[in-house]
């Protein structure tokens, strides 16, 4: 905890300005009791910002919809407290709370029209008949739906009941809106299409949006920041890059994209920069995760595409026999054996200034990208 | 040519195999179905038509009719002639039993519903398992004679009965109140005895519901009332027009309840047929009394099931 605070000031003084949207502090929710005991959420610590596209992502029942839940009030925590702009909101029911959800099934109501939808919101808030019809309006050109404003909601089509989902969402302009996967219903090009939108609406609306996703790709294209989630813990938070690039966890390390596992010891370390000598190879410099500073035997990460195949040798810090070559069209994915049977893989772009042939079995050098090697906390 | 021949006869053969395929379907519908007409016509149809023309004959001096046409039992039913001046005017007796009985049944119905949704909803809201345990428990009464069941409440209502005792020896009362033989112990009577079938249909209903369809009522600012307004009974609006229709008719026509509680004098239409049947040997004026009722009931349905299904349009 003093930790994450320590972290959230240096942040805060390393630019980020934005206040502090939504702040889960030391939550934990456990449903059920004796032997049907869930621990869904163990002691979870997180800020949102205002204005963030924050996404929490993880598998599931890793607890990244109770966390949501929690946050708009449909289950209270079992311990800790949940704060909006500085105030304690966990005992809030969830009218009270200034927070929309888009759900999953977008549980839009069948007995009213496409506009009845939208204004539903305004219209509990006691907004006069004036004002919501043109909140609705709005809301209908905003997610460019205004043509079927009177249809009954049965008659659209998935997508376009996604948009009307979002659009209700944010008539009453939260300060906060959830979204519980509201993607994974849909199918692949209307996916691609609505993530953009997505963003869209977040920029045009200014309001802080919590996505839940367990795609990862749909966590890294869309997100300021992801959260990635396990069995009820936080493991890390940052940017998509921080994440991508520098995961401070086995779990988050192999959940999101593909990565090179290797052991390696500690040559030498100080403030997050430290150089490690592979197992199966030479010394390199290594990235140490934040707050922790690495000793003796560890785990390090390389990414396949941070990688490269060579004949030269020479300086290179690992060195392997090729047994497989997979072609991607984009890219091309080179299976490698080190010493010690060690699996390594080597993605390659099929640039055309880089056509070199590796056939399998051959002996080849694998040089490492600069700032590449990534150092686990366990 | 004669290959394209050969496909022409298959075809038409095939067609008239199934045409044949069809009529036996047909057979097989009717021949399922036989039992069923042949109870509705032999005890429903049949008897009405019965019934029917009884209304139209004259009433015989000691039961049973007359065989001649005449429209006194119809006059009857709310007129009455005076037997020494022949001026008309309403028959108030008649008129007192209709009111009462719309008003019990009406009654009846509401509080069904007031009851009988709490009730429903939790039973629906209960894990699966239990459901069925609370959905027994709800059909035991059915296991009792009716007629042992009213008594039973006579029991509880009396002057000398549970709630009377109970309020006089905590001092509460001075003395007992009484409820048996008024309207009220109809009511309470019609109550018990049809809660069930409003309960059923409900619980039909609230278990169908998606109940994701509330958390997103409460995240769009509505109260507790408001959801249940707004989103819950428009969409649970088939059980709550089900289990009123189930209530309504036979609180309507209600004979046990009103004879054992009411104790004779406060009658329901039930009882005033039965007594034109009986001691009033006037089997025409039963007839249209019966006619009446019938006629009643489906003029309250048209209209409650034409109020409640266009305000809330339809959805699928």
């Amino acid at each position: 905890m003093v930790e994450s605070v320590v972290a959230d000031a240096a942040a805060v003084s390393a630019g980020e300005r934005r206040r502090t949207a939504v702040q889960v502090q030391d939550v934990t929710k456990i449903f059920g009791t004796g032997e049907d005991r869930v621990v869904a959420l163990d002691d979870v610590s997180v800020a949102v910002r205002e204005n963030e596209f924050f996404t929490l992502l993880g598998p599931s029942g890793c607890g990244k919809t109770t966390l949501l839940r929690l946050i708009a009030g449909f289950d209270h925590p079992t311990a800790g407290a949940i704060l909006l702009d500085g105030a304690d909101i966990s005992a809030l029911p969830p009218f009270r709370r200034p927070v929309n959800t888009v759900f999953q099934s977008y549980a839009l109501f069948p007995h009213m029209t496409v506009a009845d939808n939208i204004g539903f919101g305004l219209k509990m808030q006691g907004k006069s008949k004036d004002e919501v019809s043109h909140a609705v309006d709005d809301m209908l050109r905003l997610v460019r739906m205004t043509e079927l404003k009177h249809r009954q909601t049965s008659q659209i089509s998935g997508g376009q009941q996604q948009r009307v989902a979002l659009a209700r969402a944010l008539a009453p302009h939260p300060k906060v809106l959830l979204l519980d996967e509201p993607l994974s219903a849909l199918d692949l090009k209307l996916r691609k299409e609505m993530q953009i939108e997505l963003k869209r609406l977040q920029g045009q609306t200014g309001i802080t949006f919590i996505f839940v996703t367990h795609d990862q790709e749909e966590a890294l294209t869309m997100s300021d920041r992801v959260a990635v989630m396990n069995q009820g813990r936080i493991l890390q938070v940052g940017t998509p890059r921080g994440i991508y690039d520098h995961p401070a966890e086995r779990f988050v390390a192999n959940f999101i994209g593909e990565t090179n596992f290797l052991e390696a010891d500690i040559v030498s370390a100080a403030s997050g920069r430290a150089t490690v000598r592979l197992s199966s190879g030479g010394t390199v410099p290594a990235t140490a995760p934040e707050g922790v500073t690495p000793t003796g035997r560890v785990t390090v990460v390389i990414r396949p595409e941070h990688a490269r195949l060579t004949r030269g040798g020479g300086e290179a810090p690992l060195s392997g026999r090729l047994e497989n070559v997979v072609y991607f069209g984009t890219d091309t994915h080179y299976h490698l054996r080190l010493d010690g049977d060690v699996p390594f893989v080597v993605r390659m772009q099929n640039i055309r200034d880089n056509e070199e042939d590796f056939r399998a079995g051959e002996m080849l050098a694998i040089e490492i990208a600069r700032n590449a090697v990534q150092i686990l906390k366990d | 040519m004669t290959e394209q021949a050969a496909a022409l006869r298959d075809g038409t053969g095939g067609e008239l195999a199934g045409q044949a395929a069809s009529r036996q379907a047909a057979r097989n519908r009717l021949l399922l179905l036989s039992p069923a007409l042949a109870i509705i016509g032999a005890a429903a149809a049949g008897p009405l038509l019965i019934v029917l023309v009884y209304s139209f004959l004259q009433k015989g001096n000691y039961a049973g009719v007359i065989w001649e046409l005449s429209p006194d039992a119809w006059f009857n039913v709310f007129l009455e002639r005076d037997i020494f001046d022949d001026t008309v005017s309403f028959a108030d007796a008649h008129l007192s039993i209709f009111l009462r009985s719309l008003r019990l049944a009406f009654l009846a119905t509401a509080l069904a519903f007031l009851v009988g949704f709490p009730t429903a909803y939790f039973i629906a809201t209960r894990p699966p398992r239990s459901r069925n345990i609370w959905l027994f428990l709800i059909t035991i009464p059915f296991w009792t004679n009716l007629l042992i069941r009213t008594f039973a409440i006579m029991e509880i209502l009396r002057n000398e009965g549970v709630v009377n005792v109970a309020l006089m020896s905590v001092r509460i009362l001075e003395e007992p109140i009484q409820m048996l033989y008024t309207d009220f112990a109809i009511a309470v009577g019609l109550l018990y005895v049809y809660l069930p079938l409003m309960v059923l249909p409900l619980y039909a209903s609230i278990e169908k519901l998606d109940f994701r369809l509330v958390e997103a009522g409460y995240d769009l600012y509505a109260t507790r009332w408001r959801v249940l307004r707004h989103v819950i009974f428009p969409l649970v609006r088939p059980g709550v027009v089900a289990g009123s229709i189930l209530v309504f008719i036979p609180a309507l026509g209600a004979y046990v309840t009103p004879r054992v509680l009411g104790g004779g004098k406060n009658m329901m239409l039930g009882n005033l047929i039965e007594f034109q049947f009986g001691q009033g040997r006037n089997w025409p004026l039963g007839s249209a009394l019966s006619l009446t009722l019938m006629a009643l009931v489906m003029v309250a349905l048209i209209v409650y099931v034409r109020s409640t299904t266009s305000k809330g349009g339809e959805y699928g």
